[in-house]
């Protein structure tokens, strides 16, 4: 029998929240220092949790991989926070923020899940201003605001370039003050390995310390699992080096259901690759695209002359430019949502119009001279400058975009070694993040009694295509305003349990697993190191399971990720001891997940023959190129229940999704 | 792909096992490393020979690698993140430095971060003093004020920002003769007291953050302003102005 119950609370749309917290069971503060919780990961989704959680009265204990939790990726989100305050007056509401997501996610999200997430938004504004976060202000000291692509409001509150720097400083600032009272005990540079299941409910956790190699057992009567996105199973993508799907996986593993694996967002504006010996992606903001315009040239011998060197962009006359965002999407233009902007820019390469010198010819420009332009003439009428000249305009207009977005500009700058401000930047899609995750309920719960899932390492609010600006607002509003609420209804069973003892046999033998793998991986005298198989997974899901997919190419990828797989088990090598720091031993683990679940994307978007979201099958498209949704066979999040070693076996279980207070329409953006 | 003909270099790297035996500093050629790579990616490739050498690969810290998440740290050629201004290791491109040049590189050496294992140190005085005060005490009720009813001058606000900016990374300890970790703490210390919701506490968070920071064995400021000049964030000097000034006044309510 399928567990995919997703109790979804019943009543009106805008009262589910609210008549769910009302009912649902709580534990008394005398009760909540009985009670112990783990959380791995402390990005925002994680760091928020453990956080509230402690504040409440619950022992917390927290792992990250990372050397403190203020390193978690979430710090690395540039450009805003999304949030219905309507502050600037331009007809935004809970609804219109609600409508906005699962329209933009191609109505394959849940219903009740993303207005909670619309409702709650605007706390979550009240709440980091309290603690502190500086977000950009206008002169009379109120909050400024955004706008962000596939909206036609101005919703995105933003810190400079680094909102998500300073949200995820604002969380690890309210877990630092936990960690000074004892509340939480922080376990940094900690990996978890595995989840210890206890008569059936998630009991613990197997975790390693990567400092001295040691495995070690931690009990709790709850598991949050806040681990992020998987993004990294490309290989190269904008993720940190470090950011994996283990603790996906692992749960995964011991029952819970995976859910639109395939869902990957490849973000339209990072820089281009430059060779073989790269590590990963840069991202520039989409906020970017408020300011700059997207274009290569009409003329395939001008792009040919680019690639070569012997013509630059700015020497090419805009009559002899193609803004195709423009022309193709006339109402949204360069605003288009992430995966149309991504499959255009596609579309211009594939045909020969790229203007990188790199192996694939992949880039396109995002220039900022009509900005500066129409900002320079803005300011010189507010300076009372009559006639100023082209240089006055200039550099008026220039002090603007530094002003908004002066670090964005000096990264590039640092990265390319070319001036934006002169030259357009350069840029092409990159795996960026990672809608699919394990699957939730609306309590957040996956299907393992116990475990609860948050942030982007659950796959419950975007659908098949995240908005930009509506991650940071997912991982802060799972993490302080609906997990506390969801778990304590949970633990409420929990109060005369007792502490969970970790000699037992369910402890023993997780931790007797890992140990034999460790202890392979240190014996195996292969011949390739880790990256060289990474590399090669990268290259499959990139190729066969990325921007466009067909079915044939899915059927090699899954064949070609088996071999990889196959290869890995046979020749990876490790160097040096498993007890002290040891980075290759850690990487071989991450990978040795990456290329399962690789495979299961690749089932996945198979299984799935329709296009809708970040998921483009060329066999469903229409002859214009735009993407064709199946919602009479399609209209469910596909769920995968692991078998075992062949993952060709997983078994798919569907929730259907049912839209009751919305249409489901063709998404245009034209 | 580019044509041209990539580096060729000698590498002095610092190597240790771990904090309890004594490191020294061993000598690797690479060669062919494109100007296009990024310093970690010249790291990465060299690694990737020495792993297939046989040799173990040298440990060093890193992660976002878009100069945000303050994870890489390293000592390049006597400077911390190596010879550019205004950015981490991890931004560090090969274009900066010239063919057939030796490259020294040493992990951040101060007393309150010990050495774990080659390059990679033990931050964690840091974190312990946020623990102590580096936070605006409130609750998550989702209950507070609305967010436009605490007015904040812009001027205020940015210049919050700016002291916010801050990664962590440590660079400041590391450059410092002193040892001493006023910038990261000034740093944290200005943000708050900038805005109206942190002044509440301002008096009780500087007193016990400085305690902290003189517990965990950071050194003192002798304005000298090396950390300044080494901040991948460009943090000023303003906020150990800043900070002297709040600790001040609060050592002279409290007596």
């Amino acid at each position: 029998m399928s567990k995919l119950d997703s109790k979804n609370p019943s009543g009106p749309l805008a009262e589910k929240w609210t008549n769910h917290k009302n009912h649902m069971n709580l534990v008394a503060p005398n009760n909540r220092d009985k009670i112990d919780i783990i959380v791995v990961g402390t990005g925002l989704a994680g760091g928020s949790a453990a956080a509230t959680l402690a504040e409440q009265g619950y022992n917390v204990k927290a792992f990250c991989f990372q050397d403190s939790p203020r390193r978690a990726h979430s710090i690395a989100a540039q450009g805003g926070i999304n949030a219905a305050k309507n502050y600037q007056g331009d007809g935004d509401s809970t609804y219109r923020l609600f409508y906005d997501t699962i329209k933009g996610g191609d109505y394959r999200s849940r219903e009740a899940n993303v207005y909670r997430l619309a409702e709650v938004s605007t706390n979550i504004i009240d709440q980091c201003v309290s603690q502190g976060v500086p977000f950009g202000r206008d002169y009379g000291g109120q909050l400024d605001n955004r706008s962000f692509g596939g909206v036609q409001v101005k919703r995105t509150f933003y810190a400079k370039g680094q909102t998500g720097q300073q949200l995820l400083l604002g969380a690890y600032s309210a877990l630092s003050r936990q960690i000074g009272k004892g509340r939480v005990k922080m376990y940094n540079r900690h990996e978890m390995l595995d989840l210890v299941i206890v008569d059936g409910k998630a009991r613990g956790i197997i975790a390693r310390n990567l400092v001295t190699g040691e495995l070690e057992r931690h009990s709790a009567h709850a598991v949050v699992i806040a681990s992020g996105g998987y993004g990294n199973v490309y290989f190269l993508s904008t993720n940190a080096m470090g950011t994996n799907v283990s603790a996906a996986w692992k749960i995964h593993k011991r029952g819970a259901y995976f859910a639109n694996p395939c869902f990957v967002q490849i973000h339209p504006t990072c820089i281009p690759v430059h060779g073989t010996a790269q590590s990963k992606l840069t991202l520039m903001s989409e906020s970017l695209r408020n300011s700059g315009r997207i274009w290569v040239p009409k003329n395939i011998e001008d792009a040919q002359a680019i690639r070569e060197g012997k013509l630059k962009a700015e020497g090419i006359a805009p009559e002899n430019r193609d803004y195709y965002l423009e022309r193709r999407y006339p109402a949204f233009g360069n605003l288009v949502p992430r995966d149309v902007a991504s499959r255009a820019a596609k579309e211009r390469c594939d045909e020969g119009y790229g203007i990188e010198n790199n192996d694939t010819k992949e880039g396109v420009f995002l220039d900022f001279s009509t900005e500066i332009t129409k900002k320079g003439k803005e300011a010189a009428i507010e300076k009372n400058l009559h006639n100023p000249t082209d240089q006055e305009i200039y550099d008026l207009g220039k002090a603007w975009i530094e002003e908004k977005y002066g670090n964005l500009f000096v990264m590039y700058e640092k990265i390319t070694g070319e001036n934006p401000y002169v030259t357009p930047m350069k840029i092409y899609p990159a795996v960026h993040y990672t809608m699919g995750g394990v699957w939730v309920d609306y309590n957040l719960q996956s299907t393992i009694p116990g475990c609860f899932v948050i942030g982007e390492a659950n796959f419950s609010d975007h659908g098949a295509n995240r908005l930009g600006a509506s991650a940071l607002m997912q991982g802060l509003a799972d993490g302080y305003f609906v997990l506390p609420y969801t778990i304590a209804d949970y633990l409420s069973a929990d109060i005369s349990t007792g502490s969970i003892p970790t000699d037992t046999p369910d402890f023993e033998a997780a931790e007797k697993s890992i140990e034999e793998k460790v202890d392979f991986f240190m014996n195996n005298k292969g011949s390739h190191s880790v990256d060289y198989f990474h590399k090669q997974l990268g290259n499959i899901m990139w190729n066969k399971v990325g921007m466009g997919r067909t079915p044939e190419g899915l059927q090699e990828a899954i064949k070609e990720i088996e071999a990889v797989r196959k290869d890995f088990w046979q020749n990876v090598k490790v160097p040096g001891d498993a007890n002290e720091l040891n980075a290759e031993l850690e990487k071989a683990f991450r990978v040795a997940d990456f290329l399962e679940l690789g495979q299961l994307m690749a089932i996945d978007a198979l299984n799935r023959k329709e296009s809708c979201g970040g998921h483009f099958r060329w066999d469903h498209a229409t002859p214009e190129g735009e993407a064709e949704r199946d919602d009479i066979n399609y209209k469910f999040v596909s769920s995968w229940e692991y078998q075992g070693m062949d993952i060709n076996q997983e078994v798919l279980h569907k929730e259907d999704l049912i839209y009751e207070n919305i249409e489901v329409k063709t998404r245009s953006y034209k | 792909m580019s044509t041209k003909k990539g580096l060729n270099l000698t590498l002095k790297i610092w190597r240790q096992k771990n904090n309890k035996t004594k490191g020294q500093f061993e000598t690797y050629k690479i060669s062919d490393v494109s100007t296009e790579s990024s310093f970690l990616e010249m790291l990465d490739m060299l690694n990737e020979n020495l792993n297939n050498g046989g040799q173990e690969p040298i440990a060093f810290d890193h992660d976002c690698r878009e100069g945000i998440c303050g994870m890489c740290s390293l000592y390049i050629n006597g400077r911390p993140h190596g010879p550019d201004t205004g950015i981490t290791t991890c931004q560090l491109h090969m274009r900066m430095f010239k063919d057939g040049e030796t490259i020294h590189i040493e992990p951040w050496r101060s007393a309150a971060f010990p050495v774990i294992k080659d390059l990679v140190v033990d931050r964690s005085s840091f974190d312990r003093v946020m623990a102590a005060g580096g936070f605006i005490s409130v609750n998550t009720s989702g209950n507070t004020l609305d967010a436009n009813a605490i007015l904040v001058p812009k001027e205020d606000a940015d210049k919050a920002m700016d002291a916010a900016a801050c990664i962590g990374c440590g660079a400041c300890v590391a450059t410092c003769k002193n040892g001493s970790a006023m910038l990261f703490v000034g740093a944290k210390v200005s943000q708050y007291a900038l805005l109206p919701q942190g002044r509440v506490e301002a008096q009780r968070r500087v007193l016990n953050m400085v305690k902290a920071m003189d517990e965990e064995g950071f050194g003192n400021c002798s304005n000298t302003g090396a950390c300044e000049v080494e901040c991948p964030k460009g943090i000023s000097l303003e906020v150990i102005a800043r900070m002297n000034r709040e600790y001040m006044s609060a050592n002279i309510d409290h007596e």
